[in-house]
């Protein structure tokens, strides 16, 4: 379990992280969303015991990061910003390197290394120099090497940054196989990563909590939830008429898309059905939408910045 | 223990996967032999004594030492690895002993590389041995309290020039601190006591002694000291200021 206490951290007069207190359970994989700057990185410092807060401190399965640096330590794996390593070594060298940094018994390490290039994808280039790989090779090895003392807590900065899209979609699945009985804190700025792979999402901007909810949770603060979009001949038409219709509480053409938002009343996709059938309109694609994660995140760290 | 050793093979292997290594060995090797034969008039003295070898280490080391310290901490910083390395189960006093073990045994590696100049004047005399013992001990000693100093000012900066520079100058300060280019800057107005202080923190004075072959307890805890200081010096400069 993480317990963050009032964590602080500001840099001269900034504020880099503002009082942020959270609790993080066995089973969450948390993502820590927000715009660049917001203090997901600085926040995922001070938990690893890589920066002291300035004030207030976090506890990693009841070790304070603070007191106890190196053995609230040996519970995380991390993959630091830009997963950085040594170039000079070997993938093999430098996995034994932090095997044996992680005391893993000496007689297990070579076992480890192995399940850790395995489970990457690493074998083929095991033998190579860090510094000739590609940036998605790069970023496994810096994933291999979080993981491979299978670390009850893993926190991860920016994961998928820079891989191609399949390669995002390799690491986000080996991210929900391991998400059983661990707690995994990621940061992104990518929404699409945070519904692939998150069940919690807090999101931080400029060094403060504003929202800790499920995704699911967050989609439903759109105001897209349950909205009903449909393209249709003569939209201008469909519009007004359709806005006379109980459950329509505002109707906006976008595009020639039609998007009708829902008043309190429940059963908008129905009425529009209904609608459509009895006027025999012309429609060429409708949907029921679930709420748009983008226009929630956009909404709530707007709202601060002009707060 | 096994912390330490960890880091201080990690850091030696990354030695020679560069040419890093090879070009320092070489350029050391020869750098001691021009100074020994044609600066020191190694044969026309006709002394069986390595002398003239040794008395150009403490000029050697300002400039070559530095270029061995000066990555230590400024590479660390510049590629980011400083955050995986300090996020390790590893105190920032087992990262910087390990670091500096590596780069000093080093140091001693390219020593003990110079033993032909020992056999040679073995051959063509009959030296003193145990004054040789204790000049190469003095040498290393020196060397290690040129690192500590290169180590704690490579990780003031990122840039390894900056750290290279700044490393020199200080090692230059340390090294000359009991002569006249120094003290003058001094006498006229500091008391007695700290110019007695200044002067005995000379590199070059307490080298001089060891090279004779008196190996004083002293000069050992000075060396000690010396070395103790600045790597002290470096985990608090660690800790103060981790990232940039």
């Amino acid at each position: 379990m993480i317990e963050a206490k009032s964590l602080c951290k500001s840099y001269g007069g900034f504020k880099a992280v503002d009082d942020l207190s959270f609790t993080v359970e066995a089973g969450q994989v948390l993502g820590f969303l927000g715009p660049n700057g917001a203090g997901k990185s600085t926040t995922m410092k001070m938990l690893t015991g890589f920066l002291a807060p300035t004030s207030g401190t976090a506890l990693v399965n009841d070790i304070d990061v603070v007191e106890q640096s190196v053995a609230a330590r040996r519970n995380i794996g991390y993959l630091p910003e830009g997963a950085p390593s040594y170039g000079e070594m070997t993938v093999l060298q430098f996995l034994t390197f932090i095997a044996h940094a992680r005391a893993i018994a000496k007689s297990e390490v070579p076992e480890s290394v192995e399940n850790a290039i395995r489970k990457l994808n690493l074998t083929g280039v095991k033998h190579q120099p860090i510094e000739t790989l590609s940036k998605g090779f790069k970023r496994r090895v810096g994933l291999a090497q979080a993981i491979i003392h299978d670390p009850q807590i893993l926190i991860l900065d920016e994961p998928t940054d820079g891989l191609d899209p399949n390669q995002k979609r390799e690491v986000r699945g080996l991210i929900r196989a391991m998400a059983k009985d661990k707690i995994i804190i990621i940061s992104t700025h990518i929404l699409e990563e945070v519904e692939a792979v998150c069940n919690r999402v807090m999101i931080i901007a400029e060094g403060r909590l504003l929202a800790d909810d499920s995704p699911q949770g967050l989609i439903k603060r759109s105001r897209y939830h349950n909205a009903v979009s449909l393209v249709v001949e003569a939209p201008e038409k469909v519009a007004s008429s359709l806005s006379e219709l109980p459950q329509v509480a505002k109707a906006e053409l976008r595009e020639g898309e039609l998007t009708l938002f829902p008043t309190a009343d429940e059963g908008l996709f129905e009425a529009v059905t209904a609608a459509i059938g009895e006027n025999h309109w012309q429609v060429s694609a409708l949907r029921l939408e679930a709420g748009r994660l983008d226009e929630v995140f956009h909404s709530i760290t707007r709202k601060e910045a002009s707060a | 223990m096994s912390a330490i050793s960890n880091v201080m093979r990690r850091e030696l292997t990354g030695y020679f996967a560069t040419p890093v290594a090879y070009v320092f060995l070489i350029i050391f090797l020869v750098m001691t032999g021009i100074f020994a034969f044609y600066l020191g008039n190694f044969y026309e003295r006709g002394f069986a004594d390595l002398n003239p070898f040794f008395r150009f280490h403490p000029w050697l080391y300002l400039f070559l030492v530095p270029a061995i310290s000066m990555r230590l901490w400024a590479e660390e910083r510049r590629s980011g690895t400083i955050e995986l390395l300090l996020t390790l189960p590893l105190t920032t006093m087992q990262a910087v002993l390990g670091k500096f073990l590596a780069a000093w045994l080093f140091i001693g590696l390219a020593l003990v590389l110079t033993l032909p100049m020992w056999l040679t004047v073995n051959y063509l005399g009959s030296p003193d041995n145990g004054v040789i013992l204790a000049a190469y001990l003095g040498s290393w000693l020196m060397a290690g309290g040129f690192l500590a100093i290169g180590s704690c000012m490579s990780a003031l900066t990122r840039n390894q020039v900056v750290a290279f520079i700044l490393s020199i100058v200080v090692c230059f300060l340390f090294l000359l601190s009991g002569l006249p280019m120094v003290m003058n800057l001094f006498i006229g107005w500091a008391p007695q006591i700290v110019l007695d202080g200044i002067a005995s923190l000379s590199f070059l004075k307490h080298f001089a002694d060891i090279s004779k072959g008196v190996i004083d307890l002293r000069d050992l805890v000075y060396f000690t000291l010396v070395i103790g200081f600045w790597l002290l010096a470096n985990v608090l400069i660690l800790d103060i200021k981790k990232a940039d």
